[in-house]
C-alpha cells in the first residue's frame, strides 16, 4: 500500500521538479559546449589524427579524440570499427573508449556536483589509466 | 558546418537522451522518497565493498554520463561515500554489460570482454586514487 500513498506521490513530484530546476540551467550550458565541439570537430579531423602513430603522439591524439567525440555506442562503434579496418590498433581503440569518460560539455555538471578539484583529479587519472588500459589490451588481444 | 547546423546537431543529440535522463531522475526521486535516503542498507561504509557495489551498479546501468553525475550527486548528498559514487560514475560510462553484444559485434568478443573486465577493475582503482588524492589536496591546501 505504501506505493499508492498520495502524500508520497506528491513528494516524488516535488523531488523531481527540484531536480529539474537544478538541471535545466546546466543543460543549457551543456548544449552550448556541445555546439562548440560539433562545430570544430569534423570527421575529417578525427580520421586525420586518430591512430596517427603508436608513440606518445598517437596516445595524445587518441585521448583528445576520445574526450572530444561524443555519441551513443550504436553510432560510435560502427565508426570505430571502420577505423580499425583502416589500421587503428587495439591500443588506440581502448584509449579512445576509456577517455569517453571525460566529456567537455558535461564538465560543468561534474563541477556542480563534485567540485573543481575532484573534476581535475579524476580527469587526470582517467587519462593516465586509459594508457594502461590500451597497453593491457594490446598485450591481451593479439591482432 | 555553420554554427546553426552545429547547434541543431547538438540539440538532436541531446534530445535523444532526454527521455532516458528524465526517466532516471524520476526513478531517483521516487527511490529517495520510498527509501527515505536509507542507502546505508546497500552502502555500508566499507572502503572496499562500497566501491565494488558502486562499480557493479554502474556497470549494469546505461545512459549518457551526465545522468550518472546527477544520480551520483544525489547519492553523495544522501551520505553515500565518494569512493562508491566515483566507482559508480566511472563504470557507468566505461563498462557496458547491456551493450556488450553490440560491442562484441564490432570489435570481437575477446576484445570486448577483456576491455569491460579491465574497465570494471580500473573504475575501482581510479575511484580509490581519486578520493585519496582529493583528500590529500584538502590537507595540503
Amino acid at each position: 500500500m505504501i506505493l499508492f500513498n498520495p502524500e508520497n506521490a506528491l513528494l516524488v513530484w516535488i523531488n523531481f521538479l527540484g531536480f529539474l530546476k537544478k538541471i535545466i540551467p546546466i543543460l543549457v550550458l551543456v548544449l552550448f559546449f556541445m555546439t562548440i565541439v560539433n562545430k570544430f570537430l569534423t570527421e575529417e579531423v578525427i580520421k586525420k589524427h586518430l591512430g596517427e602513430s603508436r608513440g606518445l603522439k598517437g596516445f595524445f591524439y587518441t585521448s583528445i579524440a576520445g574526450i572530444l567525440i561524443s555519441g551513443p555506442p550504436y553510432i560510435l562503434y560502427p565508426m570505430l570499427s571502420d577505423f580499425k579496418k583502416k589500421g587503428v590498433t587495439n591500443f588506440h581503440l581502448a584509449v579512445f573508449l576509456y577517455n569517453r569518460n571525460i566529456k567537455i560539455p558535461f564538465i560543468p555538471v561534474m563541477i556542480f556536483y563534485f567540485g573543481l578539484p575532484y573534476t581535475i583529479v579524476v580527469s587526470i587519472y582517467i587519462i593516465v589509466f586509459s594508457y594502461f588500459n590500451g597497453y593491457a589490451l594490446e598485450k591481451l588481444v593479439k591482432e | 558546418m555553420t554554427f546553426k547546423e552545429s547547434a541543431i546537431k547538438s540539440i538532436d543529440n541531446l534530445k535523444g537522451s532526454i527521455p532516458i535522463m528524465f526517466g532516471i531522475i524520476f526513478l531517483v526521486s521516487m527511490i529517495s522518497v520510498y527509501t527515505d535516503g536509507n542507502y546505508d542498507s546497500f552502502f555500508i561504509g566499507n572502503p572496499l565493498l562500497d566501491p565494488l557495489i558502486g562499480a557493479i551498479s554502474g556497470s549494469i546501468s546505461f545512459g549518457i554520463p551526465i545522468t550518472s553525475y546527477i544520480v551520483g550527486g544525489e547519492l553523495l548528498s544522501e551520505g553515500v561515500s565518494l569512493l562508491a559514487v566515483t566507482a559508480f560514475i566511472l563504470s557507468w560510462s566505461t563498462v557496458g554489460v547491456a551493450i556488450l553484444p553490440l560491442e562484441a559485434k564490432y570489435f570481437g568478443f575477446k576484445f570486448s570482454a577483456y576491455r569491460n573486465t579491465l574497465n570494471f577493475i580500473f573504475s575501482i582503482l581510479v575511484a580509490i586514487f581519486t578520493v585519496y588524492t582529493v583528500d590529500l589536496l584538502k590537507i595540503w591546501f
